[in-house]
């Protein structure tokens, strides 16, 4: 089974980690995994921005880099429901790239949710000592329905036990550009977030969106916090030696 | 209503430092969602309601002109007229004939969006006619002064402690030293304050949940019963209510009050659901002399057959708001017009312009958890994303969103370059932060470091390391 990994501009630019632990735990399922060169962002900045002609671009980009792989799996529910939700209507227009973004669609996942859903893949060799929680992002929970998988795979993780974020649905106030945009309403609703987080008394928080964790981790370092974040990928291909986000080291 | 939506920014940072509005925002933020749930958990075929209460309303949609045509057939062959708005004017103009007709010198009010709209109570006020709003949060923000910040709960944004003041200073005629500790003595006085105005009013205006094609009904939803002695005291009743209401029969108006209720409060039902077809008939204990019903279009027709057309679905039940954690932030007057939340977001542009509007469909972190629970189903994440296209298209999107977007796609559509720039980035900014692992401040990234430290690089790109490893 060839699996073409899209890395997303954020795991590439800011913690490589997830891309390979994205790898090791598609490979320790079986798959042949490939990382396709002419893969650079999805698209989102330009199509939740009103910029629809630079999203088309990067969607047509995506669609041509991922041509004859038979999944495309994403660390990211962000970028895996743009390319598996909006690429067909963004692209909806125009037959010919119609067709080949539906197609793509139909075979691009969520990471964990492919390994779950699609491989029925739980053989975790990991450990990880120490109470967690998981931040749901809003593209995995509301646009790809995302919610069991992270966490069925998580319990087969040694020495981890899971606390449930309360008030676990609202966005952590990232949203792409909003942040930067309204960072006064998204700094609201972080520090929900970050309140939460610490109402669970875990050491660490998961999350499976890189955006959600750069926003989350920031605030829990500018606050003082001590709970770490890192990307569920890490923790389930047991690739936790480096620093968490935002951490020295 | 005078629109402060360009405005947006500066009403948001008022909005977050007003401590009786975040105060009194807490209460949304909890008591709604979990009521809806209880109410969703206890009624399995929820779910296939919603997909049969949005058909319905697509159906509707689909033949709206033939339904009003009914409508307003039906509710002359029950004796009461029609009237047809295309502009707040129109329908401000006809409401005033109306009244003045009838010599009215009192008006009393059941709750109406559109009646903001429209800014019918400053124009009855101008023609020298008072508007009494009756509904317990309208009473309270009319003596305040204040516009509705919620579609349901227009005093959500008050707290008790400002709405015993508020009784305090304008009820002088009571006893300055009363008790009204407990809510239920502020609801008391303002209903035995209300009982006079109601008996004396001419006209009784409200709006309309639901307008019945097959019979000229109109329906209003209330949980305070002012609505039907505003409806049926008065020698004259007028409803004020956009075309979307129109629903085909009482059976539809069936279906949609079963999802209403339960997505607005948790309630199963609102307390008073009511019906009117018509004056009162020989015969009748009580009802109205005369009813007119005044439907306003203002831009909603203009929505048919675009891909805005799918927001004249919403039925007004408030859930959008009360799950929406930007008005959970800022509340509803941040919103600038009468319709707040993401509802508001996509309505106001269409109503009032995009361009007078832009911030608006910008302001959402596109959660898309206002979809997940409107009853109708209504794509408000891929509509705020249509206002953006606009806005984009027209060049009413800042300059330099504009530029770094297109700097930005510029790079994206270069994978070679793109790796050259990302490379040099990920270590130039590894190498600033040096073992810190993160930024407090960094030039050119205030809006993200005025509240949160910004995570440096792990050091070299992902395709970096996956190149050399390969």
């Amino acid at each position: 089974m060839r699996v073409g990994l899209f890395v997303t501009c954020l795991v590439d630019l800011y913690r490589p980690v997830i891309g390979f632990a994205a790898i090791r735990l598609l490979e320790q399922a079986g798959c042949a995994v490939a990382v396709p060169e002419a893969q650079t962002c999805c698209g989102q900045p330009g199509y939740n921005s009103g910029d629809k002609a630079s999203a088309q671009k990067l969607a047509r980009q995506v669609i041509a880099a991922f041509d004859g792989f038979d999944y495309v799996v994403a660390p990211s529910g962000s970028c895996g429901g743009m390319i598996k939700t909006h690429y067909p209507e963004l692209l909806a227009d125009d037959p010919a790239w119609a067709l080949r973004a539906n197609a793509l669609a139909a075979k691009t996942y969520e990471l964990t949710q492919f390994l779950r859903d699609v491989l029925n893949w739980d053989a975790i060799a990991a450990r990880f000592d120490g109470k967690v929680t998981y931040h749901d992002s809003c593209s995995s929970l509301r646009e790809l329905k995302v919610k069991g998988q992270p966490r069925a795979l998580l319990a087969k993780v040694d020495g981890l036990a899971l606390a449930e974020l309360p008030n676990g649905e609202p966005c952590c106030g990232f949203g792409g550009t909003f942040c930067v945009k309204f960072p006064d309403i998204s700094n609201k609703m972080v520090e929900d977030k970050v309140a939460n987080i610490a109402a669970t008394g875990a050491a660490t928080v998961l999350a499976a969106d890189m955006g959600c964790l750069l926003n989350i981790a920031g605030k829990l370092k500018r606050e003082g916090s001590q709970v770490q974040a890192r990307h569920v990928a890490e923790v389930l291909a047991g690739m936790t030696d480096t620093p968490a986000i935002g951490e020295e080291g | 209503m005078q629109s402060t939506s360009h405005l947006f920014k500066d009403n948001v940072a008022r909005a977050l430092v007003d401590p009786n509005l975040q105060q009194a925002l807490v209460h949304v933020r909890t008591k709604f969602i979990d009521k809806r749930q209880d109410a969703i958990n206890a009624l399995p075929e929820f779910e296939a309601l919603r997909d049969a209460a949005r058909d319905l309303k697509n159906h509707v949609l689909s033949r709206l002109d033939q339904y009003l045509v009914q409508f307003e057939e039906n509710v002359a062959r029950h004796g009461g007229q029609v009237h047809w708005a295309q502009t707040p004017a129109e329908a401000r103009q006809t409401i005033l004939e109306i009244c003045r007709r009838a010599n009215a010198r009192t008006v009393t009010k059941g709750k109406t969006m559109v009646g903001e709209e429209i800014g019918i109570n400053d124009h009855l006020a101008a023609n020298g006619i008072e508007p009494i709003e009756t509904d317990l949060g309208e009473y309270i923000i009319q003596l305040r002064g204040e516009t509705p910040s919620h579609v349901i709960a227009p005093a959500v944004h008050l707290t008790k402690a400002q709405v015993e003041e508020t009784f305090r200073k304008v009820h002088t005629e009571l006893d300055p030293a009363r008790n009204l500790e407990e809510p239920e003595t502020l609801l008391n006085e303002a209903r035995h304050r209300l009982r006079g105005r109601f008996i004396v009013a001419d006209v009784g205006i409200t709006g309309a949940n639901f307008l019945i094609a097959d019979s000229g009904t109109t329906t209003i939803v209330t949980n305070e019963g002012n609505g039907d002695l505003t409806q049926t005291l008065p020698r004259i009743h007028i409803v004020l209510a956009g075309i979307e209401k129109i629903v085909p029969s009482i059976k539809d108006a069936g279906l949609l009050l079963r999802v209403l209720a339960r997505s607005a409060t948790g309630q199963e039902m609102s307390a008073y659901t009511t019906f009117s077809t018509g004056p009162r008939r020989p015969g009748d204990l009580d009802g109205p002399d005369e009813f007119h019903v005044v439907l306003l279009d203002n831009g909603r027709s203009k929505l048919l057959g675009t891909e805005f057309e799918e927001m004249l679905r919403c039925i007004r039940c408030g859930a959008c708001l009360n799950h929406c954690p930007i008005y959970h932030a800022v509340g509803g007057h941040a919103y600038g017009w009468v319709y707040a939340g993401p509802i508001g977001a996509i309505t106001t542009p269409a109503l009032i312009g995009i361009e007078n509007a832009t911030p608006l469909p910008e302001a959402s972190s596109l959660c898309g958890r206002c979809e997940s629970v409107c009853p109708v189903r209504i794509p408000i994440p891929k509509m705020l994303r249509h206002w953006r296209e606009e806005a984009f298209e027209r060049r009413l999107t800042g300059t330099c969103a504009r530029w770094a977007l297109a700097l930005w796609a510029a790079l994206a559509t270069r994978p070679a370059l793109y790796r050259l720039a990302t490379g040099v980035g990920a270590r130039v900014l590894r190498l600033l932060a040096g073992r810190r692992g993160r930024f407090a401040t960094l030039p050119f990234a205030s809006a993200w470091t005025k509240h949160r430290d910004l995570p440096a690089p792990q050091g070299r790109t992902f395709m970096a390391q996956y190149r050399s490893r390969k």
